[in-house]
């Protein structure tokens, strides 16, 4: 039980106008509210422009998803609760899903530092779908971004407030008090835990210090390498996802679903799954035929006991060919002809990808009696509330959605299919069901990277580069989980068609970090209904990637080495400087054996950059990534073990997807099943990677989304100058 | 329905379950043992690993059946009072990103540790390649593999 006397909710950027409670900070918060990112923003995408403050690393041009993420949660009370329980221990609900980026250990530090608390006394809980929230949605890199400073003022004016309760009940002036292992000590050595100060520092109204964050210099816990809060749990096998959850009475259910993506059902024949005696009920839904039964056992024994007959989905006849052939057909011109130069050219491809994370899609809900509750796994759970409730028929009022600690998502939880399934199941046996996809369904029926074909153009002149043009086609992105609401519910005004803001967001996104003279990048798209959703780093994994590859394919047409053509190149002192920072420490240029080669790419976003060099031995067969060493410039690093785990993770993303894992479509289905032939690297293919920390700044940069790119750039760069053939087509190990 | 009798955890059990049922879900659906995940089903994954008279098994595809009167480990067993060695070099190195994997990692790499005291990286390299980690933790992993093997 939560004690609610010590809540704090203040400080938070509220309405303009306002006064504000706490001072510094607020004012800070208003002020970005009022200048920055979001108004100038507001005029392109809905933005326009950019603050200064909010390009700290010179990156120029780059604005980003994060930039909007962050300016749509500014003028809306975000809904921070920070409790302190009687047994002393610090408790916030987050509004991110911690998916394994660990969100929940830096909002830990964040108010372990600022309250003066033990790390181990700090609780992260996740916090419900809750409709006055206008965002909740977990993309773009953006949590530490849009958290950060709102945090750390929340938590000051609360350790403000514990303090004055302290001072008050000693008589000492509080100015002299401190806090430290959740505790406040007076000079004399008395100390009174934060629970037996709560109650007197709720009705503290006008604290007797400032509640204002600490200086950088303080600070202890924030830039300490930490572990996960949540391991040791974790490693005694406590940690509970969805499906180990124990909602009584929800029964496990599975789906039938088509041979093809989309199909429908035909016709059913029921009666031999309804004979068996662990079967508890089967029903039709949109997208299959549902069996629930008393263990997952008998609920995939009812699945497979059913006669169904299909009818076939919207891509029916459709495969990788015909899908590469629309978007071939669908890439604009160029627009600068190359009467001036030399024109270095580049046409790449790249398969659709699955998302699959290591849990698969899974859902937990309970509708009756003219509500729901939900238990999702979810990167936009107002979204899916909204969704779920259209499902059954409810207002979005009437349901709660829980969001579980997730395994995994890389934007394969941006959607609720396994919660609106769910949903419905629920709603129409009037029992709790616990509805989980095999691998097989999400691999097969689950949401993908898209497809995309890209033709870049670059027209030299000696060493410079004059124009640098790329045409992307992808199918039609499927944008629709609650960010364009949330957008225009803050004040933006976005472009009026879908078209003009898919193309607004692509041209914002896709900077190019190098002097290239003109540059014109543009996005064209098709109508292929395969359902997709953003992959990690978004448009950056297939754009950056190819223009990185570029990047060495100019410097070899110019007659330059693709480091000291970065260097001449590259825009930002930040940027130069992790390019720098890994060339020493992978020692580039070192000389190797025929057949093997080193490979190096940078990439700059969310306010970050990074650069990686890798090791490749293609003798054999298969290449065999032999070192991985990335270099990081993410501002204030929070958490440097968290900064160095998604950089390795990123790697790994990186190394599997360039060579081996992604996914075919044959006539309307997908090909893959499971991880036998989704080739996802394993252990042996994984090298040791080390990681450089470069902090140029004190600004807060995206982390989890920011490695991919550069990994994957260095993995294919290596692979051509170690084989001499150009990579054009990912994964490169396909097969037909 | 036939009783099954088996050993999970130190303690006997008997459930209610016809042969062929996979083992994994009378851990997950019948005695509410949660730690081994269901990642593909069909063994190729490693996300449900426990140990079977000591040795590490997939439990999807492992009838309950083929267990009677045998010994299941599943990670909630692994320690006694104290951690596992594995488990304190898995909080150590901070191996876990999602975590989902990662009982089925744990399991695989406290098996080869009894086989194997003093694994090379070609060995933990073979032992855990059959275990997926879609979050890319491996690095750590056999970091932590070498953690807990120093003792
Ligand atoms: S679930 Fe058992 S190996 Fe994948
Ligand atoms: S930690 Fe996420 S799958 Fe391994």
């Amino acid at each position: 039980m939560l004690n609610d006397e010590l809540r704090t909710g203040f400080a938070l950027p509220g309405p303009p106008g306002d006064e504000p409670p706490t001072g510094v900070g607020r004012r800070r918060v208003l002020t970005w509210l009022v200048a920055a990112p979001a108004l100038t923003m507001a005029v392109k995408l809905g933005l326009d422009g950019k603050p200064a403050a909010a390009d700290p690393l010179g990156l120029g041009e780059f604005v980003d998803i994060g930039d909007l993420l962050y300016a749509v949660n500014l003028p809306t009370a975000l809904d921070l609760v920070i409790e302190v329980t009687p047994d002393n221990r610090v408790v916030a609900a987050l509004t991110r899903l911690e998916s394994g980026q660990g969100i929940t250990t830096m909002m830990a530090m964040l108010l372990a530092e600022e309250l003066g608390a033990r790390l181990s006394d700090v609780d992260i809980t996740l916090a419900d779908a809750d409709p006055l929230e206008v965002l909740m949605f977990t993309g773009g890199s953006n949590t530490a971004r849009v958290l950060y400073e709102p945090t750390r003022i929340a938590a000051s004016g609360m350790r403000a407030r514990l303090v004055t309760a302290a001072a008050n009940r000693w008589g000492v002036p509080a100015g002299r008090l401190i806090t430290k292992d959740t505790k406040v000590y007076a000079p004399d050595g008395r100390s009174a835990t934060f629970a037996e100060l709560s109650g007197d520092a709720a009705k503290v109204l006008t604290p007797a210090i400032a509640p204002k964050p600490k200086p950088d210099s303080e600070c202890t816990v924030i830039g300490k390498p930490t572990g996960r809060i949540e391991t040791p749990e974790l490693v005694r096998g406590q940690a509970k996802y969805t499906l180990d959850l124990d909602v009584p009475g929800a029964l496990p259910t599975v789906v039938a679903r088509p041979p093809t993506i989309g199909g429908t059902v035909q016709s059913v024949d029921d009666s031999a799954a309804r004979a068996l005696p662990g079967v508890v009920a089967v029903t039709r839904l949109p997208t299959g035929v549902a069996v629930t039964g008393r263990t997952f056992h008998d609920a995939f024994q009812g699945r497979d006991a059913l006669t169904v007959r299909w009818k076939p989905g919207p891509v029916a006849g459709m495969s990788d060919g015909d899908i590469t052939k629309k978007l071939k057909a669908a890439a604009l011109p160029f627009l600068v002809p190359p009467v001036l130069g030399k024109a270095v050219d580049g046409t790449f491809d790249f398969a659709y990808l699955s998302h699959s994370p290591m849990e698969v899609r899974v859902a937990i809900a309970d509708v009756q009696g003219g509500k729901a509750t939900v238990w999702l796994p979810s990167q936009a759970p107002i979204d899916a509330q909204n969704k779920i409730a259209a499902a059954v028929g409810l207002l979005p009022t009437a349901v709660t959605v829980h969001v579980p600690r997730a395994g995994g998502a890389f934007g394969g939880r941006l959607t609720h299919e396994p919660g609106i399934e769910a949903a419905e199941v629920s709603k129409k046996i009037g029992r709790p069901v616990k509805l989980m996809w095999s691998r097989v369904d999400d691999m097969k029926h689950g949401r993908f990277r898209l497809a995309s074909h890209h033709e870049v153009r670059a027209v030299v002149q000696g060493t410079n580069v004059t124009s640098f043009e790329h045409r992307c086609a992808t199918p039609e992105m499927e944008f629709d989980h609650g960010l364009g609401e949330a957008a225009t519910a803050a004040g933006f005004s976005l472009p009026p068609t879908r078209a003009a803001l898919i193309q607004a967001a692509f041209q914002l996104t896709q900077q190019t970090p190098y002097h290239f003279g003109l540059v014109n990048q543009l996005l064209s798209e098709v109508n292929v209904p395969i359902p997709n959703a953003t992959w990690r780093s978004v448009y950056s994994g297939q754009v950056a990637v190819t223009n990185e590859i570029m990047a060495d394919e100019i410097a070899k047409a110019v007659g330059q080495d693709p480091l000291t053509f970065r260097r001449a190149k590259v825009k930002a002192d930040a940027v130069r400087g992790v390019l720098d920072t890994v060339a020493d420490k992978g020692d580039w240029g070192r000389s190797m054996p025929e057949g093997t080669a080193q490979g190096i790419a940078l990439h700059a976003e969310y306010k970050s950059a990074v650069a990686f060099l890798v090791e490749l031995d293609c003798r054999e067969e298969q290449p065999k990534a032999t070192k991985i060493v990335a270099a990081v410039d993410v501002g204030l690093c929070i958490n440097p073990r968290g900064v160095e785990a998604q950089m390795q993770g990123a790697a790994v993303d990186a190394l599997s997807t360039i060579f081996w894992a992604g996914n075919h479509i044959d006539d309307g289905a997908v090909r893959e099943s499971s991880f036998s032939d989704f080739r996802y690297a394993r252990m042996r293919q994984v090298p040791s990677t080390t990681v450089h920390i470069n902090s140029t700044s004190s600004h807060i940069g995206g982390v989890g989304e920011l490695g991919y790119p550069a990994a994957a750039a260095a993995f294919a760069n290596a692979y051509a100058r170690a084989t001499g053939k150009k990579p054009r087509s990912f994964p490169i190990f396909h097969g037909a | 329905m036939p009783e099954q009798n088996l050993t999970v955890n130190g303690e006997t059990v008997a459930v209610d379950a016809p042969d062929d049922m996979p083992l994994l879900w009378v851990l997950r659906d019948l005695l509410g043992v949660t730690s081994p995940k269901y990642g593909c089903g069909v063994g190729v994954c490693g996300a449900c690993t426990s140990h079977l008279d000591g040795d590490a098994f997939r439990p999807c595809v492992q009838t309950v059946g083929e267990t009677t009167g045998r010994e299941v480990t599943t990670l909630e067993g692994l320690a006694a009072d104290a951690l596992h060695p594995v488990q304190q070099a898995w909080i150590d190195e901070d191996v876990a990103q999602c975590g989902f994997c990662q009982a089925g990692q744990l399991m695989t790499a406290a098996a080869l540790l009894v086989r194997n005291p003093n694994p090379s990286d070609a060995d933990i390299d073979e032992a855990m390649s059959d275990n997926v980690c879609r979050c890319g933790t491996y690095h750590r992993i056999r970091s932590a593999i070498k953690r807990a093997a120093r003792g």
